[in-house]
Parts: C-alpha cells; structure tokens; sequence
C-alpha cells in the first residue's frame, strides 16, 4: 500500500505538471493563434504554390499557408468539397466541375507539356503524330522512329492528373484514343521526371516548369518548349495552370491568390520556369 | 475498496482491452462492406474478378489484372524467401555455433524493423538498375528496356519477408523434441541424415505457418511494390523486360486513391478491392493459425 501511494503521487505530479504546461502553453499567446491557408491538387502548380506561399508567409507572419499535392482531380474534389481553401489545377475545369463545386476558377499561368526522355536519348525531334503513335503503342521500338533498336518504355500520369488529361486532349485526340497497356503509371510530375531520367529507354510527359538537366524535353515539330514558343502558343501542347475556391475568394485565400497574380507572385512563376501572364 | 472489488476492476479492464482489438476488426470489416457496397450490388463480380481492363473513367473494372499481379509477384518472393529462410533457420538451430547465432539473430531481427518505404527505394535505385543493366548484359547480351517488374519485386518482397519466415521457421524447429534426434543419431544418422528425415519433417507445419505469414506481408506490401513493380495494367507474361511488369492490388489501391471521387462508383470499387485484399489474408491468417495450432497440440515449446 504505501508503493501504491508513492506511485499515486508520482502521477499527480505528472498530471500537474502536463496541466500546467497546457495552460502555459494556451496563456502565453492569446489572440496571436496561427492562422492556416491549405492549397492543394495539381503537382504541376504545386511548386509555384510553395514558392508563393514560402514568400507570403515571410509578408504574412500570422499566416500559415501548407501546400500539398495530389493532382488537379484532388485539387477539383478538395476544393469543391471546402476541405481545401484552394485547390490546384493543371487543366481547364468542366462545366459541370464548376457549377456542382460552385468553383470560382483564378488563371495563374501558363505552361507546356514537354514531350521528355533520358539525357542520352540520340531523338531529339518529334511530330505530334509519332507522339501519338509512340503514346497509342502503334510505335513500340526507336528504330521506327531512326535511333536505336530498343523496345520504348512509355511512362503516363495517373488518370486523375490534369497534366495527363491536357496531353490527351491536345495529343490523344481527347482521349479518345487509348494509351497504350504498356505504359508505365507515375503518380506525379516529379515521378514522371525521376523515371524517365533513370532509364535510357524511357519517354514520358511532365510540365515544362519541371524541365531540368536530368531529361531532355523533345522538340515538337522543330519547336522547342520555351516561355516564348509556349507564350505565342507555336508550341503545340500548352494549357493554363489555375487556383480554384468555393465561391468568390476571400479572406487568406483571396490575398494569396492576389500575391500569385502580382508581379512578385509572376516572377515567382518565371524563376519556377512557368510562363507569367503578362 | 476491497481487495475483491480491485480484482473485479482489473479483470473488466482487461478484457476491454482484449475485446478492442476484436471491436477494431469488426468495424474495419463493417466499413470496408459499406463504402464498398454499392459495388457490390450494382456491380459485376464476376466481371470484377476476372477482367482484365481496369478504366474507371470508362466504368470498366477488371480486377483481374492486379488479382493475378499479386498472386504472381507473391509467389516469386516465396521462391527466393522459403529456400533461403528455412536453410537459415536450420543453420541457426541445429548448425551455428553460438556466436554466429549471436551475430545473425538480432541482425535478422533488425531486418524485420526496417520500413519498407526504405526497402522499396533501396529497389529502385540498387535492384533495378542491377537488373536493367548487369542481368540483362548477362543474359542477353545487352541492357533490357526496364529493370522494373516482378523479378526486381520479387528479390525485394523475398526479402522483407525473409525474417517471418526465418523466426518462426527456427521455433517449429526448436519445438521438434529432443528425443526423437537422439533417436536418430542412436541408429548412427549423420546430421544431415537426422535435419533432412526427422527435424524438416516433424517441423513442417511450423514451417508451412511461417510460410503463410509471409505470404501474408508479402501480399498486403505497398510501398516496395509501388516503387518498382512498373504499375502497369497488365499482368505480367515474363520474368525480365518489359512484359514482367504489372500492378497488385495494393498498388491499385494506392495509385487511384489520390484521384478518386468520393461516394463515387469507382471509389466503390476501390474499397471492393480493399476487400478482396482482406479476404485473401484473412484465409491466410486462418490456414496458418490452423497449422500452428495442429503443431502446439504435438508439443510443447
């Protein structure tokens, strides 16, 4: 009996101590409580979303804004449903997306699709046909297309991301034409980039702002994608990136999406290698 | 507070918390019918177990693919991790000299603690690349189109369930008596003779349980599987290359579950796959608790 009190005790202590770190802890800032900005959705929006938000919580100390991927279906779904305030898009919204989620849809920006293999791939130049062909399983092996007899690896997006139903709107002539069973699904840009950089075989598509040393984006019938052939729209697969709210913005949200579209925010999109709107 | 009732008390807190873990199941169980019942009523099952396209946007769910890509990726593991785990059990119950199993069982053990994102990366960036690059100049002569397949998810799923099998692999062992070595060794067996006609038999059902449990891990794995299966809806046709590639049923799982609508058919769908998942380890579960309990009843350990 008298270990059981001694025990006892130990945990009263405990248990005042815990209370009162509670207490200090909800007592020392009252009123200065964190505010909390969630955007998410489309992993081609989401590094100017970090960027941004990296920047306006610098300006906006009392905001927190967290930043998460997911695709641009996520984006839609969190959006309309309220669980995001800001959801992220890499392709154009339905009719019936907007009027169910009562979605108020802001353009960020603009963006390519690059057409990417590895770095030592010898292609370099392709039509929107063979992109086609080579995506529909038509062409399997590079020797059809004047490199080497290796069988291609073909890598997509996953159904829901926007930049895959962009490249099939625009290549797959609105998807009505089948990827081919072959390909190789990716969850997200990033995935895209790392697979199709680690396998000399591989070709895939992922946003031009994700274009570095690691792939070689394709020219598309001898344009590359730059800001400008993307810009001008002589590129051939270009889209528009956007942010989406329930409603009219307001609040966090609507200052947020105010700092994306300001020229702070546009310069943003460009060190990101997105195309700024103005 | 009488002595009495403090008994009583503890008596009903324990067998709360033992009926948690029953309650928990329960629930899972009852959620995972509801969300996946309006695909159960309204959808095909037979066409969901058998087919073989998988296009949601176009409400076409065939199952079948990722049935068979788990079954297939899961029997490879088995044929590296059973060969491999029940020599180690044997050598480290009846060969080993006590250091050595000083050494090995606590590296073995840290083997089972690794998380299995890790063990999938390690796939990616190490068995992949040896199996695009040095297996394929090996056996054809040149690089192959893909490391990615069954035979890189195979070596990495054979390995995480290598410690499952392996320990209780080493009980069932253990637990074959004494007595019946000593027979064996009485009529002059040499230790091979006695480990190949009296300790692998009599330990088999331990071993055959041990198996199951891995069967068990290896076929609810996800993230290893993700990384370096290929997830392609295919089912695979080869042991290399780029027709070895497919996706299971947890991949399916996880790779549709970023984009799914929710309350929608396909997402139905999703949790019927959950489903299927949890009765294949549930018969699982069962085969081998059966087994473990035939052995418990023939000795004691």
């Amino acid at each position: 009996m008298k270990i059981n009190g001694k025990v006892k005790g130990a945990y009263l202590v405990v248990l005042l101590i815990t209370t009162l770190l509670y207490a200090g802890c909800t007592g020392s800032n009252p009123g200065t409580q964190k505010q909390t900005l969630t955007v998410a959705g489309s992993t081609t929006v989401q590094p100017i979303a970090a960027k941004a938000a990296e920047a306006y919580m610098k300006i906006n100390p009392g905001v927190t804004v967290s930043v998460a991927g997911g695709g641009s279906g996520t984006g839609i779904k969190m959006a309309s449903e309220g669980s995001a305030d800001i959801g992220a898009s890499s392709r154009d919204l339905t009719a019936d997306e907007i009027a169910a989620g009562n979605l108020k849809v802001y353009e960020i920006a603009d963006d390519g699709i690059a057409i990417v293999v590895h770095p030592g791939n010898t292609l370099s130049d392709l039509t929107k046909q063979q992109i086609k062909d080579i995506f529909s399983g038509k062409i399997t092996n590079y020797k059809e297309l004047g490199g080497p007899d290796k069988q291609i690896v073909v890598v997509i997006r996953e159904e829901g991301s926007g930049t895959r139903t962009s490249f099939e709107d625009m290549i797959m002539d609105k998807g009505k034409t089948n990827n081919t069973q072959n390909a190789e699904q990716q969850p997200s840009n990033g995935a895209v980039k790392a697979t199709v950089g680690s396998n000399p075989n591989a070709i895939g598509y992922i946003s031009a702002g994700y274009l570095d040393g690691t792939v070689k984006g394709l020219k598309i019938g001898g344009i590359e994608p730059t800001r400008e052939t993307i810009k001008s729209g002589t590129y051939p697969i270009s889209r528009k990136l956007y942010m989406l709210t329930k409603g009219e913005a307001s609040g966090n949200a609507k200052a947020f999406i105010d700092y994306v579209l300001s020229d702070a925010g546009q310069k943003i999109v460009e060190d990101e290698g997105f195309v700024k709107l103005r | 507070m009488k002595p009495g009732d403090k008994e009583k008390t503890v008596r009903a807190a324990l067998f709360l918390s033992a009926l948690s873990a029953a309650l928990i199941l329960l629930f899972i169980v009852f959620f995972l019918f509801k969300e996946a019942l309006p695909f159960l009523s309204h959808g095909d099952l037979v066409g969901f177990l058998t087919g073989t396209v998988w296009k949601p946007t176009a409400n076409v769910y065939g199952a079948g693919i990722f049935i068979a890509g788990s079954i297939l990726t899961t029997a490879g593991a088995l044929f590296i991790a059973v060969p491999l785990g029940v020599a180690c059990a044997v050598f480290l119950s009846e060969v080993a000299p006590k250091k050595a199993v000083n050494i090995l069982r606590p590296a073995i053990e840290l083997l089972a603690g690794i998380p299995s994102i890790v063990y999938g990366l390690f796939a990616l960036i190490v068995i992949v690349g040896l199996v695009q690059q040095d297996l394929g100049k090996l056996l054809t002569g040149d690089s192959l189109p893909t490391g990615k397949g069954i035979l890189a998810a195979a070596l990495i799923l054979g390995v995480m369930i290598l410690p499952i099998v392996i320990s209780i692999s080493q009980d069932a062992i253990c637990a074959v008596p004494r007595s019946f070595r000593e027979a064996s060794y009485a009529l002059g067996s040499t230790k091979w003779q006695t480990i190949q006609k009296v300790i692998l038999p009599g330990a088999m059902p331990g071993i055959a349980a041990g198996v199951i449990l891995g069967v068990g891990r290896a076929i609810g794995e996800t993230m290893a599987v993700v990384l370096v299966l290929g997830n392609v809806g295919m089912i695979p046709s080869n042991i290399l290359g780029i027709d070895s590639r497919g996706e299971t049923l947890t991949s399916a799982i996880m790779l549709d579950m970023s984009y799914v609508p929710v309350g929608s058919m396909h997402y139905a769908a999703l949790f019927t796959l959950g489903l299927t998942l949890f009765f294949m380890a549930f018969a699982l579960s069962m085969a081998s608790e059966y087994l473990l309990a035939k052995r418990r009843r023939q000795s004691k350990c």
